[in-house]
Parts: C-alpha cells; sequence; structure tokens
C-alpha cells in the first residue's frame, strides 16, 4: 500500500493494460514526453510503435482510431484539451459511436479516448476550460468521469477492454487527489456502476468528478444536523439509475451537483428521470455551471462554476418545508 | 473482381472489367425506380457514368484490402465485392441486408469483403483507410487501403490531415479523387484553389490525375498505386476526371436546379465508360455479359423484394455491446 495520485493510477492503467493486450496503442499530442502527466514513462517502455505522437489533426487521428480499430485494433487516444473533443465531434459522434450499429453490427469499435485535465483548471479562460461529459452523454457515447485514483484506473482498464467508444474525463481538480492503494491488486470496474461515497438518509447529493469530494466536504460539515448521501455515478453513460433509485427510496430528497451547463446539462436529465419515476418527497435542486464561457479572472471565474457554498445552499433548500411535495 | 487479373488490356479482363461496370449500370438504373416507388427509402445518390473509378481501382484490390468510400458509394461496394443482392435489401431497408437494413445507402458496408462502409459525411471515411492501412502494416500483411472521396472532401480539412498523417508515417494507402466536376451544386472551380494534384505531390507521395472514364486507364493506375503501397513505398494520390449523369441525389430533377446545363451532360455521354470498355469488346460477348447482368439484377431484386423488414422489437439493437438504449417511452 502507498499514497497514489489520481494521474499515477492512470498511467498505471494504461500501462497495465499496454502490457497484457499487444493490440494497444496510443495515439495523441506531446504523449511521449507527456505533457499531461498521464502517459509518463510510456514510451520508453512500449516505443514509438505504440506511444505515437500525433501530429495536430484531431479530426483525421481520431477517424484513423476508428479504423485501426475496425481493423482489430484497441486504440486509446488522449486529448490533450478537453476542447479538441469539440473539434473532432464528427469523428467522434458520427462515425466512430455509429459505426457498430450503422453496420448492423458488422464491427465494433473499441476506441478509448482520454482527457486528463478536464473541466476548469483557473485562469485558463473560455477556450480550455469546458467539460463536456454531458453533450457525449446526449449523443450516446459510453463516457466515464471517475473522481478517485481507484476508479481511474478500474475505469479505464474497462474502456479500454469494451468493444465501444469509451470516453473518460480525468478532471484537471482530481489529478491531486490521493488514496492508499496497492496498483498490483485494483479491481477493474464496470460501466454504470455508481459508487456510494458517503451514505447518508436525509438527503441523496448526486455530484460528478472533483465534486465528488467537494461534496463529501459539505456532507460531513452539515453532518451534525442533516445525514447525507453522496453518490458518485462515475460513469455518467450509462447512468446507474438503480443506484439513485435506491438512494431516493430511502432519503426522498435530491441535490445535483454537476459541472456542465445548467440548460440540457447532465442534472437536468438526472432530475428528470428521478421525477419521471422515483420517490421524491420534496422538489430537487440542481448546483450547475452557469449558461456561460468560462471568464478569465479567477475571481468571476469561481462565480460561474459550481462551488461548495452552492451545494450548502441547496442542501439546506431541500430540506425547508416549502420545498416539500 | 477481386483478384488480380495479369496481362494488361487481355480480353478476359476487359470482359471483367465491363462485366462490373454494367452491374453498377443496371443496379443503380433499377434504384432510380425503386426510389422513385418508395420501395427504397429516403434517397440515394447514383454513380453512373463515374462506374470505370470503382471498378478498375477495385479490380486490382484483393479481400483482404480496405476501402472507404462516399455517400455516392453503391459502385465502391459492388465493385469490391459486395452482393448486388445483398445492397439493394440494405437499400430498401431489409433484414438481408449486410447492414440489416441499418445503413441503408449511404453506410452499406460489407466487412468481410474489406469494405468500411459508404459515409453520409464528406471526407469523412478517409481516416479510417489510413488507420486500417496502418494496421496492416503493423501486423506485418500486404494489405492496402483506397480511400474514395470526391472533389467536395478536397475541400474538407481532414483530408489533408489524413494525406499528411499517411505520408508522415508511410501507410500503404492510395488516396482516389473521383472528380466529376461538382461538390453537389458547387462547380470543382469554385471550390477548389490550385492543383489538387500539386498539393498531393506536396507531401511528397506519387500524385496524378487520369481520365476516369477509361476504366483500362483507371486500371493501370490504380496497379501502380497499389503496388508502390504492398512494396512499402507509402501512399499515393490519383485523381480521376469522372461525370455523373444524374443529379446529386435522387429526384433532383423535380427541383429543377441550373448549375448545369443538358448540353454537357450529352457531352459527357459521348465519354460514358460502358460506351468505351463495349468498344474493346465484340458485340456477341457484351450481348451476352448484359444478359447474365440483366437476369443477376432481376433474382436480385426479388430477393431483396421477398426479403423480411427487420423486426420492430430489434429497433434499439446493435448501438452497444452489453448495453441496452433508453426507450422512446419508459413506462
Amino acid at each position: 500500500m502507498k499514497r497514489v495520485r489520481y494521474i499515477e493510477a492512470w498511467t498505471a492503467a494504461l500501462r497495465d493494460e499496454l502490457r497484457e493486450d499487444p493490440d494497444t496503442f496510443l495515439l495523441g499530442e506531446d504523449i511521449r514526453d507527456s505533457l499531461r502527466r498521464g502517459t509518463v514513462g510510456l514510451h520508453q517502455e512500449f516505443g514509438d510503435a505504440r506511444i505515437i505522437d500525433a501530429p495536430l489533426s484531431e479530426q483525421a487521428f481520431t477517424g484513423f482510431a476508428t479504423g485501426a480499430a475496425i481493423a482489430g485494433k484497441r486504440p486509446i487516444i488522449e486529448y490533450e484539451i478537453p476542447t479538441l473533443i469539440y473539434v473532432a465531434f464528427d469523428q467522434l459522434v458520427n462515425q466512430a459511436a455509429k459505426f457498430r450499429l450503422m453496420t448492423g453490427g458488422q464491427a465494433a469499435v473499441p476506441v478509448t479516448y482520454l482527457v486528463p485535465g478536464s473541466g476548469s483548471r483557473r485562469g485558463l479562460a473560455g477556450q480550455h476550460s469546458d467539460h463536456p461529459y454531458a453533450l457525449l452523454a446526449q449523443a450516446g457515447v459510453k463516457t466515464a468521469v471517475p473522481s478517485t485514483p481507484s476508479d481511474a484506473y478500474g475505469l479505464i482498464r474497462t474502456a479500454i477492454r469494451d468493444n465501444d467508444p469509451v470516453v473518460v474525463f480525468g478532471p484537471a481538480t482530481s489529478m491531486g487527489v490521493r488514496e492508499e492503494l496497492d496498483l498490483s491488486e485494483l479491481p477493474l470496474i464496470p460501466l454504470g456502476e455508481a459508487r456510494t461515497h458517503r451514505e447518508g438518509s436525509d438527503v441523496t447529493v448526486v455530484a460528478v468528478g472533483h465534486l465528488v469530494q467537494i461534496a463529501g466536504k459539505v456532507a460531513d460539515a452539515l453532518a451534525p444536523e442533516i445525514s447525507i448521501e453522496v453518490i458518485d455515478p462515475r460513469t455518467v453513460y450509462p447512468f446507474d439509475w438503480e443506484a439513485l433509485r435506491r438512494s431516493l427510496d430511502k432519503t426522498g430528497r435530491l441535490v445535483v451537483f454537476d459541472d456542465t451547463n445548467r440548460t440540457c446539462g447532465l442534472a437536468g436529465e438526472i432530475i428528470a428521470t428521478a421525477v419521471e419515476g422515483m420517490r421524491l418527497s420534496a422538489r430537487p435542486v440542481r448546483v450547475t455551471r452557469a449558461d456561460i464561457a468560462v471568464p478569465f479572472s479567477p475571481v468571476i471565474e469561481s462565480r460561474v462554476l459550481p462551488q461548495a457554498a452552492d451545494l450548502r445552499a441547496a442542501i439546506m433548500k431541500v430540506m425547508q418545508k416549502e420545498q416539500q411535495w | 473482381m477481386n483478384q488480380h487479373l495479369p496481362g494488361a488490356e487481355s480480353a478476359p479482363m476487359i470482359e471483367d472489367l465491363y462485366r462490373s461496370m454494367k452491374r453498377i449500370r443496371l443496379i443503380e438504373e433499377t434504384l432510380i425506380g425503386l426510389v422513385a416507388a418508395d420501395e427504397v427509402p429516403g434517397s440515394a445518390h447514383f454513380s453512373i457514368g463515374q462506374e470505370a473509378v470503382a471498378v478498375g481501382v477495385c479490380s486490382v484490390l484483393r479481400d483482404s484490402d480496405v476501402i472507404t468510400s462516399t455517400h455516392r458509394g453503391h459502385g465502391h461496394v459492388i465493385a469490391k465485392g459486395a452482393s448486388a443482392a445483398g445492397v439493394i435489401a440494405e437499400l430498401m431497408g431489409k433484414e438481408t441486408g449486410p447492414n440489416k437494413g441499418r445503413g441503408g445507402s449511404m453506410h452499406v458496408a460489407d466487412l468481410s469483403k474489406g469494405i468500411y462502409g459508404a459515409n453520409g459525411m464528406v471526407g469523412g471515411g478517409v481516416p479510417f483507410a489510413v488507420g486500417a492501412a496502418w494496421a496492416a502494416k503493423q501486423d506485418g500483411t500486404e494489405a492496402v487501403a483506397v480511400a474514395f472521396f470526391g472533389d467536395g472532401a478536397l475541400q474538407e480539412g481532414i483530408l489533408l490531415e489524413s494525406m499528411n498523417m499517411a505520408s508522415l508515417w508511410g501507410i500503404p494507402v492510395v488516396f482516389v479523387c473521383e472528380n466529376n466536376g461538382y461538390a453537389v451544386t458547387l462547380r470543382v472551380e469554385d471550390g477548389v484553389a490550385g492543383s489538387p494534384v500539386a498539393r498531393a505531390a506536396s507531401f511528397d507521395m506519387p500524385a496524378s490525375k487520369h481520365d476516369g472514364m477509361n476504366v483500362v486507364e483507371v486500371r493501370e493506375a490504380a496497379e501502380r498505386a497499389v503496388a508502390h503501397a504492398r512494396a512499402g513505398n507509402g501512399p499515393s494520390y490519383l485523381e480521376f476526371e469522372t461525370y455523373r449523369y444524374e443529379g446529386h441525389q435522387s429526384g433532383e430533377e423535380s427541383l429543377r436546379l441550373d448549375y448545369r446545363q443538358d448540353a454537357e451532360v450529352q457531352e459527357w455521354r459521348k465519354r460514358d465508360p460502358l460506351l468505351h470498355a463495349t468498344s474493346l469488346l465484340a458485340p456477341d460477348i457484351v450481348e451476352r455479359i448484359d444478359a447474365e447482368i440483366e437476369e443477376e439484377i432481376a433474382i436480385a431484386v426479388d430477393f431483396a423484394r421477398n426479403s423480411p423488414e427487420p423486426s420492430a422489437d430489434t429497433a434499439t439493437e446493435y448501438m452497444y455491446e452489453g448495453l441496452e438504449p433508453r426507450k422512446v417511452f419508459e413506462s
């Protein structure tokens, strides 16, 4: 057992899969030198043929991976910043993700797309701070947002072994999260299986990615008065609706803490599904990003991103009598 | 038309080239009626006039080689070996199509023949060919890939990105441009600056332009490019001047568009690739092949018509492995 940082577990998952399956290879920008620190040491071990620095051609290298995958390889792509997904969007959601269906199941497209450092990094302004996991969920792409080192490890290995395209976001502010782990004995984690980060009985907080730890701290602080259950979905598509149902059967109150825009974000989907068919004794509440491009200056940046104080206020609100149905 | 036939311009070879072109021509002429009658749902893009490119190029490919195609893909798919009956069934949305009725005209694919599909996005399939050819190279096989695209794709960044990667990494892929003069209604002169051949050459790959109405010339150019790739010498670019006799898509005539004149179409009809091939063959041979193909296509249409529709219960199948998609309405 040792204290393992999120990014170390991330890299360990890649190393273990690269060792185990010779058909896997990594393709991305600046991955040999590992600018994002998610591929440190891999080029030394696996060489030029399997750790490939791509030219700055996100559309083409995303489509290249699709072709290689249809031909039997298991490509792993790293997008250096989350918004490169926008550049490659057609190749990801309109080509790779639809290929199995469009060909009537003739071919699988087992590509993994990694985004080490998604969401706000503080001070990176409008074009480097997005967290587009809800867009991918909306497009029906299997998508994971692990919040802990062990989840990052287990979900990345699962993503690589999955026969469909899977996107894995590693939130920028999760990169420093540490856990006591034995990296040689970590299990794979299935897609679509939530983790109860913290048990409670009054309110269910669904928190995504780096917001999980923040929700845990808020819950600890409020513990004397309110018993809060924090659910980490871990994968946003497929979503573990049964885990949400079990938690709401207990609490009947729901707050969603989500790092995507308010309009058509993940929080709206979670709340809609809960309202349609789950036990709720009070109107649910969501804390999200504002519907805005992230402004540069840190003072104003933090006002458009979901914060601990917003979550605290949302929990207090959902507990009020007036909120009851 | 998947074996490499020896002997340039030998009569049996030209017979095979003609047979394949005739098959495509007759399938598409039949499809025009089937679309109009709504037996083929939606619309389709016909390649009538462009058969020599599909047939000449695919005649030098093997089953283990890969092609990626375009929205105007019926010809490529048939030339690479997909069955006429299967393709027609696919376009009719039948369960017996190679895509089980999930793809239709714009996505018809047959992975067992190395056909990575027609594609609904201009240039969208080009990088698949590069990735597949790279995989073949990594595995030490002799397989190559051909990316078919039109002059419209010369206007898409993804094509230039793909050519750049292919050249950087010495990938055994042939970029085949079917320049039919129009990207939908946009004339190639109004959409493409400079010389595409010079562009391709600037990526340090052999690049040349040929008569795309002459199937023998197409085949010879493809033979050189494919041999270059198989020998480990990397990518090349071939541009074929060709023409589509039909509109961009089915039913276009009802829109009475003004982008090209009938006189131009008639000029190109004089260069019809089937007429050209016919001129190289004895009339009785042409007659025999035509009769064979007519029978084959009649049987194929019957097969497609009599094939079952997909069951409505299977509407959400094939999207994922191991995951049931959420439904329209969850009670």
